[in-house]
């Protein structure tokens, strides 16, 4: 039996610009273990509930990620008008369905060039990049922010986007959806990029089902399971099937998240021809008694919200299950038999977002 | 699968130049709808000192005794919410951001209303930190 070494990973690697430690056991080449240790950035969000207005808590819980920050503003809100009971405005469902796909756009297109760059494809991983500045444009114009976009309160939206811009925006996107093909075809196609990726941190479907694995790292290893299909927002009123790859391995979740990419773009076209006129926001009054679950799928997979209050303008509980927490076990054990060179070729498809992680 | 399929990205980006901004050469365009900056009409307030109540960072300070109106910009998140609940709409958001400062009391902002009845013009001026 060969010596067993230690290789730290983290928290400040060239792969991963956010603090998360690993112990990579080695035997020669081969990762027999890998310990994580979390907890370089906790900020303590979910206490902080108990300090501010329901209400203005919007604001915090959108910057509990940089990335998905609306979707963790929409399913707070969700949570707190299904305790209050409120009838949240047809047409804000549909601003808020909008919104929450242009996020998962340029999540993924993020996403598909820091994957670019785990496996040294600098000029793919720029390419990237540059496509997913259209789409923050197109997040600026409607909301005023790049990455926090601030438009979802309780009882429905901030902003809107009338009928002429949500038209500029689907033949925006078109446009874009045809440049972003021929750089997901680099992923699909290109020799080097499958020669780094295929039959890497292979995990089938039964063992990714029993590790809780959410999102697109599930949805990767054949298992259709897509909290959109609860009906949330508009979903409910939009054709869409989960995205869903067989083999498990890296390739698998990368091409995952290059069709959701396309999937995004149809709903948001869907949206805007289905969205109705009408009020975008309900007028809340009262405080929130009672308690509710809330699920949304964000583009690192599905987060849980629980909410509960107890009539005051301060919730009591507030807990966060977020994605990136959910897969961590699968990313511990698909580094598990790893070569030391997939290392960050696995840890990135996991998608990892540590500020979520530790809230 | 392919060996070349960056090929075509290569000939476009010869021939179609950089695809960054020439800055300062070319400016950043602001979307009208851009948060960037908040903005008072101190004429028009009426100190009620909800939008120091509403601010989620506590960035602003209303003195109602004083008629003065103080904003931190370095705490301020650009969330909207004092321009939102202000009654007299007195507030507002500007498209472009503040300019940058070295010291970070350079950064709070005061506004001083006139004393009502005099033809005096709003006194604007910034704290200085000792």
């Amino acid at each position: 039996m060969s010596q067993r070494n230690v290789i730290p990973f983290g928290p400040q690697h060239p792969v991963l610009p956010e603090p998360i430690h690993l112990d990579l056991v080695t035997e020669d080449e081969t990762v027999v273990e890998a310990i994580p240790s979390i907890g370089f950035v906790h900020r303590g969000l979910e206490k902080l509930v108990e300090k501010k207005d329901y209400q203005d808590f919007v604001y915090v819980a959108e910057r509990i990620c940089g990335i998905c920050s609306f979707m963790h503003g929409m399913t707070y809100c969700q949570a707190v008008e299904e305790v209050m009971g409120i009838a949240v405005p047809e047409r804000a469902l549909y601003l808020r369905t909008v919104w929450a796909e242009l996020s998962r756009v340029h999540s993924h297109l993020m996403w598909l060039g820091l994957a670019a760059d785990a496996f040294g494809f600098e000029s793919l991983f720029m390419n990237c990049w540059k496509l997913r500045e259209g789409i923050l444009d197109i997040i600026e114009a409607t909301t005023g922010g790049r990455v926090i976009f601030g438009s979802c309160k309780i009882g429905g939206v901030r902003r809107d986007i009338d009928g002429d811009t949500m038209k500029g925006i689907v033949e925006k996107l078109d446009r874009i959806a045809a440049e972003i093909r021929h750089t997901t075809d680099v992923f699909l196609n290109d020799y080097s990029v499958q020669h780094r990726l295929k039959e890497v941190g292979v995990m089938s479907g039964e063992e990714a089902y029993a590790l809780g694995t959410v999102g697109p790292v599930l949805r990767a290893s054949g298992v259709a399971m897509d909290a959109r299909k609860i009906g949330y927002a508009a979903y409910r009123n939009l054709k869409f099937e989960p995205v869903v790859e067989k083999s498990g391995d890296c390739h698998a979740r990368c091409r995952v998240r290059v069709r959701e990419i396309f999937q995004s773009i149809d709903l948001i076209g869907q949206a805007a021809r289905k969205m109705p006129e009408g009020e975008i926001a309900v007028k809340v009054t009262g405080a929130p008694s009672g308690e509710y679950f809330s699920r949304v799928e964000q583009p690192r997979g599905e987060v849980i919200y629980y909410v509960k209050a107890n009539g005051t303008k301060n919730l009591q509980r507030f807990r966060v299950r977020t994605p990136t927490f959910a897969n961590l076990p699968a990313m511990v054990r698909m580094l598990k038999g790893a070569s030391i060179a997939d290392v960050p070729n696995i840890i990135l498809t996991v998608d990892p977002c540590i500020s979520c992680i530790e809230r | 699968m392919g060996f070349l399929s960056m090929t075509r990205n290569i000939a476009q980006n010869l021939f179609e130049g950089p695809s960054t901004r020439r800055y300062p050469a070319v400016k950043r365009y602001y979307e009208p709808k851009s948060r960037g900056m908040i903005g008072i009409d101190i004429e028009a307030c009426i100190f009620c000192g909800l939008c120091s109540k509403r601010c989620p960072t506590g960035a602003l300070t209303v003195a109602k005794d004083r008629k003065e109106w103080e904003i931190d910009r370095l705490r301020c998140i650009f969330c909207g919410y004092c321009v939102e609940v202000c009654p007299k709409k007195c507030l507002s958001m500007a498209n472009h951001y503040s300019p940058c400062v070295t010291d970070r009391g350079d950064a709070i902002h005061l506004e001083k209303q006139a004393p009502k009845g005099t033809t005096e013009q709003p006194v604007e001026e910034k704290l200085e930190k000792e």
